[in-house]
């Protein structure tokens, strides 16, 4: 049962964007977010879709594996839009009972739904084309600046990994202890919610005494094979940057100027003048 | 020069009480003497809690004695300084294969040690393909360690070893939580890396089985050295052994069980080949 949990949502594909190198996704995710929040006219929200769907058609993955990231946030998206429709004070548009809908309102509301779409789609389409290894390895390698501030980047990148080498070992083990329990005539699946979850405190309580365990057997196994944190390790695999990652950053750096321009001129005014 | 030398090593747990005073344990290790030449096979053997896999985590200085002194490579390990060099010169493969995995692909895994060492990448690849089909696990190279069996991960376990180019491995109870197919896979590769490539391995076990082609063989009991010999001269001693609630292997107490009632066999048999040309040799020529 446990063992459905796929990790990650990692899809496998022979795309342009699967053999970029994770710091130039990673930088690109970040830089497409910020341009969400920080350019918010109508024009620049059609350039960020143009660019989006076709990052998504380049990535080869199917569009219903992308929407899926979209169904946990969906209450969330309901209730922020809800809150700018109806709180916004402005020109009423339409009162229903004692609630005004405003054209601000109606605006913001609009938005903040595109911003919000537009922002797990664009990070979907990040972890769907990075395998989570990769992705602690472009962390580690690029975020490297932070060390000046005194960031272990290298400690939290060993840790996340050995998180996700864990996972699957920690779910086995959770299997394991649950099939035992319910042998021994525990109820794990009637009661109501707060009978559940208590329920649930036996098979926490050795998982983690066995996760404590692992860990202190893994430390020694580590230490035992020479690790003395980041210095002076290399790497098999070292990230480098190939011709293709270059020219992704150039198209970062034009998709930032275009929505920069896009803000300034392609307002709806403009928009309605080039139609009409 | 020989490559681990222990001498009058103790070693005692600390145990701390609720006020947080400290107090000796009897020691888990009492007094070892032991010397270990390069190339050789030892299997230390010993029931739970006979301090043997405490003597094993001493030769790669995870453990420093509290009293006597442990050579690895002419290093003591009690100098902090030689740490490394001396993690170097010594792996260690544990017991649980999952808990000494690191990587998320076998082949990260065994490049984990070269990378700690500071190689460049092309040395670092030919190390772990030359350790992989050292081991015969080259065809998993890009395979997850949470889908092989046992003996497999024991074996990647063992080639992230043999990676950083030791000149000896320390197995603790290596085959503890294997399959018989395991157990087997396990020792005879150990056994491989000691005949083709020269390497010096200490066996730690409690599996009789696995001790019969090591090149000497010691017992230990309650943290001492109890009985020390080639395997054939331990084997002899079935009383002795089973005084220290150890098993021989099923062949020797047949042999054992066979020479109490008469027939005339030599002591210490270890082999079924071995007990079937003996009872040939006595029924004179007749087929057994």
């Amino acid at each position: 049962m446990l063992k459905d949990i796929t990790l990650g949502q990692y899809y496998p594909a022979d795309s342009v964007v699967h053999k970029l190198d994770p710091r130039v996704k990673l930088l690109w995710t970040l830089v497409f977010i910020i341009s969400l929040f920080v350019f918010d006219s109508v024009g620049s929200y059609l350039v960020a879709s143009l660019v989006l769907f076709g990052l998504i058609r380049l990535s080869k993955v199917p569009f219903s594996f992308i929407t899926k990231g979209l169904k946990p946030i969906l209450v969330l998206m309901m209730i922020t839009v809800a809150f700018n429709l109806f709180l916004t004070p402005g020109t009423v548009l339409v009162t229903v009972w004692k609630l005004k809908i405003t054209e601000e309102g109606l605006k913001a509301a609009g938005h903040m739904a595109v911003r919000l779409i537009y922002l797990v789609m664009g990070s979907s389409i990040m972890t769907l084309t990075t395998t989570p290894t990769s992705l602690t390895d472009g962390m580690e390698k690029g975020l490297r600046f932070m060390r000046t501030f005194k960031v272990p980047v290298h400690e939290i990148a060993m840790m996340m990994s050995i998180a996700l080498r864990f996972i699957p070992i920690l779910m086995d083990e959770t299997d394991k202890i649950m099939k035992a329990q319910k042998a021994r005539c525990a109820d794990f699946e009637s009661g109501n919610i707060i009978q559940k979850a208590k329920s649930l405190v036996p098979i926490l309580v050795p998982l983690f005494i066995s996760a404590f365990r692992r860990a202190n057997d893994l430390a020694m196994a580590m230490e035992a094979r020479g690790y003395q944190g980041g210095e002076g390790r290399t790497r098999m695999y070292p990230l480098c940057y190939e011709k293709r990652d270059r020219m992704a950053y150039v198209v970062l750096a034009l998709y930032v100027v275009v929505m920069f321009i896009a803000a300034r001129f392609m307002t709806l005014k403009f928009l309605m003048g080039l139609v009409g | 020069m020989s490559i681990i030398k222990i001498k009058d090593m103790i070693y005692r747990y600390l145990k701390v009480d609720d006020e947080g005073n400290t107090q000796m344990e009897e020691p888990a290790v009492d007094g070892v003497d032991l010397e270990v030449q390069p190339g050789e096979f030892i299997a230390i053997l010993g029931h739970n809690g006979s301090g043997k896999s405490t003597l094993a985590k001493h030769i790669n200085a995870i453990l420093t004695p509290t009293e006597g002194t442990v050579w690895v490579d002419g290093h003591d390990t009690k100098d902090v300084s030689k740490l490394w060099q001396i993690r170097k010169a010594a792996g260690m493969v544990f017991q649980n294969p999952d808990n000494q995995i690191i990587g998320t692909v076998v082949d990260e895994d065994v490049a984990f040690g070269p990378e700690n060492m500071g190689m460049p990448t092309e040395k670092i690849r030919k190390r772990v393909e030359e350790s992989l089909k050292a081991v015969e696990m080259w065809e998993y190279r890009s395979h997850s360690p949470n889908k092989l069996s046992g003996g497999q991960k024991q074996r990647v376990a063992i080639a992230g070893v043999i990676a950083m180019h030791p000149k000896c491995i320390v197995l603790d109870e290596p085959t503890a939580m294997l399959d018989p197919n395991g157990r087997h896979e396990v020792v005879e590769t150990a056994l491989k890396l000691n005949k083709e490539d020269g390497v010096t391995v200490l066996l730690i076990t409690h599996y009789m089985e696995e001790v019969i082609h090591a090149d000497r063989v010691f017992v230990m009991d309650q943290g001492k050295v109890v009985l020390q010999g080639t395997p054939r001269e331990i084997f002899s001693q079935v009383e002795t052994l089973r005084r220290l609630r150890l098993d021989v292997p099923q062949v020797t107490m047949l042999a054992y069980e066979l020479k109490k009632r008469g027939i005339e066999l030599p002591d210490g048999i270890l082999s079924l080949e071995e007990l079937r040309s003996e009872l040939n040799k006595l029924a004179g020529g007749k087929r057994v």
